[in-house]
């Protein structure tokens, strides 16, 4: 019995949300490191852009509130995503357009792209909080909970309860068939395979007759998706600020790093590692301890190793590990 | 000796009295290469005497102010390297030849990206000539050994069902088992009709298998004649293959 209680904590306060919000930063790697490997820079503006699709998203879902459509126990933002991708995709395109196709012409160093990038993430940042406001925005409507806590005791016997909200199985659901369509699109289409092919080498690409300028389309509207999705998933699952999204660029980062930069399937994993870490190291793990040790035998500290208000030095220590140990992440990434 | 002025239309390529370089210096001075229908033509000569320059040149990779480039007669100088592609040209650079990170197959279909009709039969004469690419067909390029490696990226290149086949420097790094295995695939490739034109640093071996053979030195036509007729060269012996 102690034990199980002891399992049912953990899968209540670390593996149930340390697995939403891993999937959430792993869409987010996902976008990073497909601009990477593609377009071979560091988008910085990578955050705002889920912040902008989430926007859009929002306020596609308050119009169908309005019109009284909505999906019953799943939010009704799921059924606005597409017009959220549309409107990234549009905003994407338009920067590429505006923005870095000229340096891309220039043929750049990719600091200078870094640096553009960080001057679009400005632009972005402004233009979000320009049209929805600064404040905290819950947009979770539908079913809040799919298991209550005290319905988990009364059917179980047990003394702890284990609570699983709508928007953490959404965000599960949601990322598993975006991350299975993405790598399906990438291994099994003629589109995806030149995609992963002008990413490896450029230069034959070119002599296969792959058409550089539709690739960097085709990525700009594939990270819009995976941003939009991303960025509703996270403000789903907690709220949405617009600054929390320019926060999320360091795990994103770290995430997309640890499984190696350019590697679809690292950041997947990447995202995981992170989330999981992250949450395990300011948790405090007082109460499961004290179910697992015998008798009357009891720790009276929290036992966290490092306080929320920290979380983000996590992300910061794997990542410097990482830098130093396994420059090329833990799945071969593209190391330059 | 080979005819002295060659006539376009009897070349599947044929790159006339170049003259060119990548800056205010030329790099080749009225330099003809070419090869025939079915033909293997070989170039070499000393290091830097601008063999792979030359078939950039060809290629389109070379800014010329001077001579002519055709493919089966007709004038190609003034096309991108993509659009020669297009009109049946195929190159296999020396070194990032292949996709590394892309399957075997994947490989092939990347070559076969222009095309719109169905490539399997293609790629299955590719198995046919490197069967060891049949075996490895799921395997990332990337982790082959650098003679299988040099067939995917030869096996690419045929992907287009190109008429011409460029090669630059395609034994390079390889053991000499695997370098004649390659020439014999080589010379099976010219069987089936595809010329071949090659820049090669194993001179003697190479023009063993050629038709023809081009001598470059700084740029310019030292010797031109069959491959045997060179190697019976007593000056080309001398000063190109040791003796």
């Amino acid at each position: 019995m102690e034990i199980l209680n002891a399992l049912v904590v953990t899968a209540n306060f670390v593996i149930v949300p340390a697995l939403a919000y891993g999937a959430q930063l792993a869409l987010g790697a996902l976008g990073v490191t497909l601009v990477f490997g593609i377009l071979r820079f560091s988008n910085f503006a990578h955050g705002d852009t889920m912040a902008f699709g989430a926007m859009a998203t929002i306020l596609a879902t308050w119009g169908l509130q309005t019109l009284g459509v909505s999906l019953g126990p799943v939010p009704t933002a799921i059924l606005a995503l597409p017009a959220g991708i549309a409107a990234a995709a549009l905003l994407l395109l338009a920067t590429d357009r505006g923005v870095y196709r000229f340096y891309r012409r220039k043929r750049v160093a990719p600091i200078v792209l870094v640096i553009v990038s960080m001057g679009v993430m400005f632009v972005l940042n402004g233009l979000v909080r320009l049209i929805i406001g600064v404040d905290d925005i819950r947009f979770d409507d539908g079913a809040r909970f799919l298991i209550r806590a005290r319905d988990f005791r009364d059917a179980t016997g047990l003394d702890e309860g284990l609570a699983i909200r709508t928007a953490q199985v959404v965000t599960i659901v949601v990322a598993g068939i975006a991350v299975a369509l993405l790598f399906w699109f990438l291994n099994r289409t003629r589109t995806g395979k030149s995609m992963r092919a002008y990413s490896d080498n450029e230069d034959l690409a070119l002599l296969s007759g792959i058409d550089p300028e539709r690739v960097v389309r085709i990525t700009w509207l594939i990270v819009a998706a995976l941003a939009t999705v991303a960025g509703v998933l996270y403000g789903l699952d907690k709220s949405f600020k617009p600054f929390t999204y320019f926060q999320l660029l360091l795990p994103i980062f770290a995430a997309a790093i640890v499984g190696g930069l350019g590697n679809p399937l690292g950041a997947v994993v990447g995202g995981f590692v992170i989330a999981f870490s992250e949450v395990a190291i300011t948790y405090p793990w007082k109460k499961v301890v004290n179910y697992l040790l015998p008798g009357e035998a009891e720790v009276s500290g929290l036992l966290q190793l490092l306080s929320t208000d920290y979380k983000f030095a996590v992300s910061f220590v794997i990542l410097i590990v990482i830098l130093l140990f396994r420059p090329t992440g833990l799945f071969k990434g593209q190391s330059s | 000796m080979l005819d002295a002025a060659p006539a376009a239309t009897d070349y599947a390529l044929l790159g006339a009295g170049m003259t060119g370089g990548y800056g205010a210096a030329d790099i080749l001075h009225d330099c003809t290469i070419g090869t025939k229908p079915g033909e293997i033509a070989v170039i070499v000569g000393p290091n830097g005497a601008g063999k792979s320059t030359a078939m950039k040149a060809v290629f389109g990779m070379l800014p010329l102010r001077g001579g002519i480039v055709t493919l089966n007669g007709k004038d190609i100088t003034a096309l991108s390297p993509q659009a020669r592609v297009a009109e049946g040209m195929a190159f296999v650079p020396q070194v990032n030849n292949v996709f590394r990170a892309l399957s075997v197959e994947e490989n092939l279909e990347m070559g076969a990206f222009l095309r719109r009709d169905d490539v399997r039969p293609t790629i299955s004469q590719v198995y046919d000539l490197f069967p060891v690419l049949g075996d490895k067909r799921r395997q990332p390029a990337g982790e082959l050994s650098g003679g299988q490696r040099q067939q995917v990226a030869v096996g690419r290149a045929l992907m287009t069902q190109p008429s011409v086949l460029m090669l630059d420097e395609p034994t390079a790094g390889v053991s000499p088992i695997v370098m004649d295995e390659l020439f014999d695939r080589i010379i099976e490739v010219a069987r089936t009709g595809i010329s071949v034109l090659m820049v090669e640093q194993n001179a003697r071996q190479a023009l063993e298998i050629a038709d023809r053979g081009y001598v470059l030195v700084q740029g310019r036509n030292r010797h031109t004649d069959t491959g045997s007729a060179l190697l019976a060269d007593p000056d080309v012996r001398r000063s190109f293959l040791g003796g």
